[in-house]
């Protein structure tokens, strides 16, 4: 049967392409590879009920798939984080209105080779001293990061300059967006990471929790330290529980959505958007993420249903240390 | 006698560099092959758990023992078919125009040069012209013709010259013998030229095509898209590839999505073998039509 079709397909596809009336049933999503997977597992459930309607999804990045989405050549855009204020003003530029929806969490592992013996914890000073911008050259040892670690070499490894990991991290971090040493070993594929801490020593690196939990007998994870008491005391071990409770500070972060609200009017958008907030809390877990509050997913989709627009950070990026569910309360109680 | 003592030596000394030269020839085809053994057998071993028919028709998945190609390996295919149908026509009259007809000067040197140069730009390059001109100019969207557009692009400069260099290896005596019978230029090309320079011109074609399918920078350039849960259904339709797939697949958290990896690698070498047999196939065949 299969490849009769495709062969159908085949003769179809060279003849001329006739009209574009399946633009009206096609959801166009795109951007983070972050939030990609919880897309797609959404994508594949929705197109089991709505067999009519196409969902495609594509890679871009955070960034590219703003660029694309604030051009409205997307109905949907994937985010690892909040929406920046040149990405505000592009959007502004382009005529394209957007609603954000939070979808879920996740953590950043700080994670080191199983054969380190000396770290057990870190603090969010000694990450910062050890990734700033100074850094660069001259924290070179573990001895440089805790008096008492051995005076050896550290080996750095992070995600690629483009992700939104690195700008949440830095922000978290440095506190400075998109500003740290340069000086490690970047890729932005976390596998390779995974690969390069599990056989190096005397490395240090940090990535998405879910590549810590799938490859736990190769790594150490590190628990760390925000110094602030009132939001659990000591050095936590990031974990499903400690995210989603907002304990293991600063390093934990939502993921979004955007959705136009031009595209919204379109019934299969708002259709697969509810769908999307309905289904969100069983299938993040699925794909490795971490699903918010119960309550936040029915905030987002009141904040959804009521086409409230703009961004719960003020278009300024990432920010550190939030909770979701605040600040759907916050924004649903807002006057418009 | 010392003549005949140092004849002897040099043949001596000839048979041992003979030997050398032959055992570096050797090493030279055996380390590659035992590379691509390694790599494919790795692959093979890695991904035959899932693979089967299964994993050719079924849409890709959340769940990696549930996904497959076939959106990827259909657009793969597609895109193949399309630009070898854009390619062809436009390589092969360039290298017709540039061998036959042009006459010799600066601007068809200028013109040569530009093609070669051509051919070493990173394809990353065409991918952006591609996003202006297809995507945005003509308004093609970033849809299935765009992407074979672009691709055709790419592949030009390669099927030009190797449609030339099979040009150039018809002999001229046999050019002139039609000439001599009174042939005019049109009938020495299609009665000739064209059948005798056709196995070549092929193989330079399927072998650039096989280069393409592994192409994965211009195609995410145009806006190739990652999933899609549904085969192309016409020129205009969304699309998706192998080896955007593959990648996708590699850099997920969960071993199963890299046997599927190592699946969709399979699948896609398997592809290039059966283009890179095609291509051997048709010179055999076609060769056989041809007498001196």
């Amino acid at each position: 049967m299969k490849p009769i079709i495709a062969l159908a397909v085949l003769g179809a596809g060279l003849a001329p392409a006739t009209g574009c009336n399946e633009q009206s049933t096609l959801v166009r999503v795109d951007g983070s590879s972050t939030v990609f997977p919880i897309t797609e597992a959404v994508a594949e459930e929705f197109q089991k009920t709505a067999q009519s309607v196409r969902v495609t999804v594509g890679i871009s990045g955070t960034g590219g798939g703003f660029q694309k989405f604030c051009r409205g050549e997307t109905d949907i855009t994937d985010a690892s984080r909040p929406i920046k204020p040149s990405e505000v003003e592009a959007c502004r530029a382009g005529g394209v209105g957007y609603v954000e929806v939070p979808v879920a969490y996740d953590g950043i592992a700080i994670v080191t080779n199983p054969r380190n013996t000396w770290a057990t914890s870190i603090t969010v000073e000694e990450l910062r001293r050890l990734w700033q911008p100074e850094a660069q050259g001259h924290v070179t040892r573990w001895s440089r990061v805790r008096p008492g670690w051995p005076d050896r070499e550290i080996h750095l490894f992070g995600p690629g300059v483009d992700s939104g990991t690195y700008d949440y991290f830095t922000e978290a971090i440095v506190g400075k967006e998109h500003s740290s040493r340069g000086d490690y070993t970047s890729s932005e594929d976390d596998n390779v990471l995974v690969q390069g801490i599990a056989s190096d020593e005397l490395a240090l690196g940090l990535f998405g929790l879910a590549y810590y939990e799938e490859n736990r007998g190769r790594l150490k994870v590190l628990p760390v330290d925000d110094g602030e008491p009132d939001n659990g005391a000591g050095p936590i071990v990031p974990s499903a529980e400690t995210v989603r409770n907002g304990t293991y500070q600063p390093l934990s972060r939502p993921l979004f959505i955007y959705v136009a609200s031009r595209a919204l009017e379109r019934p299969e958008v708002s259709s697969f958007m509810r769908f999307y907030l309905e289904k969100s809390s069983s299938l993040v877990r699925e794909v490795g993420y971490i699903p918010l509050p119960d309550r936040a997913y029915v905030l987002a989709r009141e904040r959804v249903d009521s086409r409230r627009t703009g961004s719960l950070f003020g278009g300024r990026g990432s920010q550190v240390g939030v909770s979701i569910e605040a600040l759907l309360e916050r924004a649903a109680e807002a006057p418009r | 006698m010392t003549a005949a003592l140092a004849r002897s030596l040099t043949e001596r000394q000839d048979v041992g560099t003979e030997r050398a030269f032959r055992a570096i020839c050797l090493l030279a085809i055996a380390l590659p092959l035992l590379l691509l053994v390694a790599l494919f057998g790795g692959a093979l071993i890695e991904a035959w758990p899932r693979l089967g028919w299964g994993f050719l028709t079924s849409y890709p998945s959340r769940s990696p023992e549930l996904a497959g190609v076939l959106p990827a390996l259909a657009g793969s295919a597609f895109l193949m078919v399309l630009t070898a149908l854009m390619a062809i026509p436009l390589g092969l009259g360039a290298a017709l125009y540039l061998e036959e007809y042009a006459r010799p000067g600066w601007i068809t040197s200028l013109v040569e040069l530009n093609i070669s140069n051509l051919a070493g730009v990173p394809s990353i390059i065409y991918g952006l012209l591609g996003l202006e001109l297809f995507v945005r100019v003509l308004s093609l969207g970033r849809s299935l013709v765009a992407g074979a557009a672009t691709l055709a692009l790419l592949l030009l400069p390669m099927v030009i010259m190797a449609s030339r260099e099979a040009l150039r290896t018809v002999p001229r005596s046999l050019r002139e013998a039609s000439w001599a019978l009174g042939g005019d230029r049109w009938q020495t090309l299609r009665r000739v030229v064209l059948p005798m320079c056709l196995p070549g011109v092929l193989t330079g074609i399927i072998l650039s095509l096989a280069r393409a399918i592994g192409e994965t920078a211009p195609l995410i350039t145009i806006g190739a898209l990652t999933y899609v849960a549904f085969v192309p259904d016409s020129l205009s339709s969304p699309f998706t590839a192998l080896p955007i797939q593959i990648f996708n697949w590699v850099s997920r958290p969960q071993a199963g999505f890299h046997v599927d990896a190592a699946a969709g690698i399979v699948v896609l070498l398997l592809l290039m073998l059966l283009m890179n047999g095609t291509a051997i196939w048709l010179r055999k065949r076609l060769q056989r039509r041809i007498y001196w």
